[in-house]
């Protein structure tokens, strides 16, 4: 059995892409999978302190691709979790102290004893993005339902396809229901018209997002009901893993007075 | 949307300005030619056209269009010869 290897990237920073990363390895490990997530934004590590194991960290990505450790000495094993790995980034190098067939050498390692390798890709369209993407089986763009994100988005798609890592999937992050259904945010829709490329999550914005972080324990660890954006990812997780899982009626349901203020001044 | 909105014929969502937004600045973003590179491309037109026939200049239109196969680029150049009430 050998790994299938995620990379998550959006083009845009500030999209999710960190939370999204945490949230899926940690999800795809409650279904019983062994999963080792890569922080592979050199320089600006941050995967560590969203899961969590900040205060583990001895080795982290560099060390092994500079050969300081083995691999094996710079997967951080999760507290909550049996079989949930990060290796981080390091945090006072640079991304060219790694190349993309560094990450692919290293994919190709985690391949025998995982099921699923995760890897967080910085910002932007450079070295670090190319890393992330060359060990990639599959490729996962996370957007927000805005201008700005849903451009780099589509540049991100254009890139992928062009390294032949495409057509990926794609994860609408922070949608907000009730700015869609009073027509001030773009739909699900809109942004699947205008990027054309397969849905694999929507996640509802969501202030426990913020809590989870704060606390260094992913989402969907925060118990199995009342949480609209742990249930999206769980569903991500399921899809990914092969499930059909239907998606989460996400539409705002208009009460009676916001139906009033509607029709009266347009919010 | 309002019903104030809608005597005035402000009927456009911000989400719907957005989609247009976004499909316009995609068509240029994957064809790769800026608007203002289209700008160019236009004078351009107007000058080799012009060297053979007048043409209404002011009114000349250069844009993109994508359709589900290619990026065309469409370029209108009215001519002032031959116009029915034409001044030229």
């Amino acid at each position: 059995m050998s790994a299938q290897v995620l990379t998550v990237t959006s083009g845009k920073g500030g999209v999710g892409k960190t939370t999204v990363t945490a949230n899926l390895a940690t999800a795809l490990a409650m279904l019983g999978k062994r999963v080792t997530a890569i922080d592979a934004d050199i320089g600006l590590r941050n995967l560590d302190v969203v899961m969590g194991l900040e205060n583990r960290i001895v080795y982290d990505l560099v060390d092994v691709v500079e050969g300081r450790c083995r691999l094996r000495q710079a997967m951080i094993k999760d507290k909550r979790q049996p079989e949930l790995y990060l290796i981080p980034a390091a945090q006072t190098r640079d991304k060219t102290a790694v190349s993309p067939s560094d990450m692919v050498l290293i994919c190709d390692q985690l391949r025998q004893e995982m099921d699923y390798v995760v890897i967080d890709s910085p910002a932007g369209i450079e070295r670090g993005f190319r890393n992330a993407v060359a060990p990639a089986d599959k490729v996962l763009i996370v957007t927000n339902p805005e201008v700005s994100a849903v451009r780099d988005a589509d540049r991100i798609i254009g890139l992928i396809e062009a390294e032949e890592k495409g057509p990926g999937q794609l994860i609408i992050n922070r949608l907000k229901p009730t700015m869609v259904s009073r027509g001030d945010m773009l739909s699900v829709e809109d942004v699947l018209d205008i990027l054309a490329v397969e849905l694999l999550g929507v996640i509802p914005e969501d202030e426990r997002i913020l809590v989870a972080s704060n606390q260094g324990l992913p989402l969907v660890m925060h118990g199995l009901n009342g949480s609209s954006a742990g249930e999206a990812f769980r569903h991500v997780a399921r899809r990914l893993d092969g499930e059909s899982v239907p998606f989460m009626d996400l539409t705002a349901r208009p009460t009676f007075m916001s139906r009033l203020r509607t029709f009266m001044v347009g919010k | 949307m309002s019903w104030l909105d809608r005597l005035l014929g402000r009927n456009e969502t911000s989400g719907q300005v957005a989609k247009q937004r976004l499909q316009m600045v995609l068509i240029h973003d994957r064809a790769d030619l800026p608007p203002g590179l289209l700008e160019k491309i236009k004078d351009d037109i107007i000058q080799v056209i012009a060297k053979h026939t007048a043409i209404d200049t002011a009114n000349v239109l250069v844009h993109l269009e994508q359709d589900t196969h290619e990026n065309r680029l469409i370029a209108e150049v009215p001519l002032l010869a031959g116009r029915r009430n034409g001044r030229g």
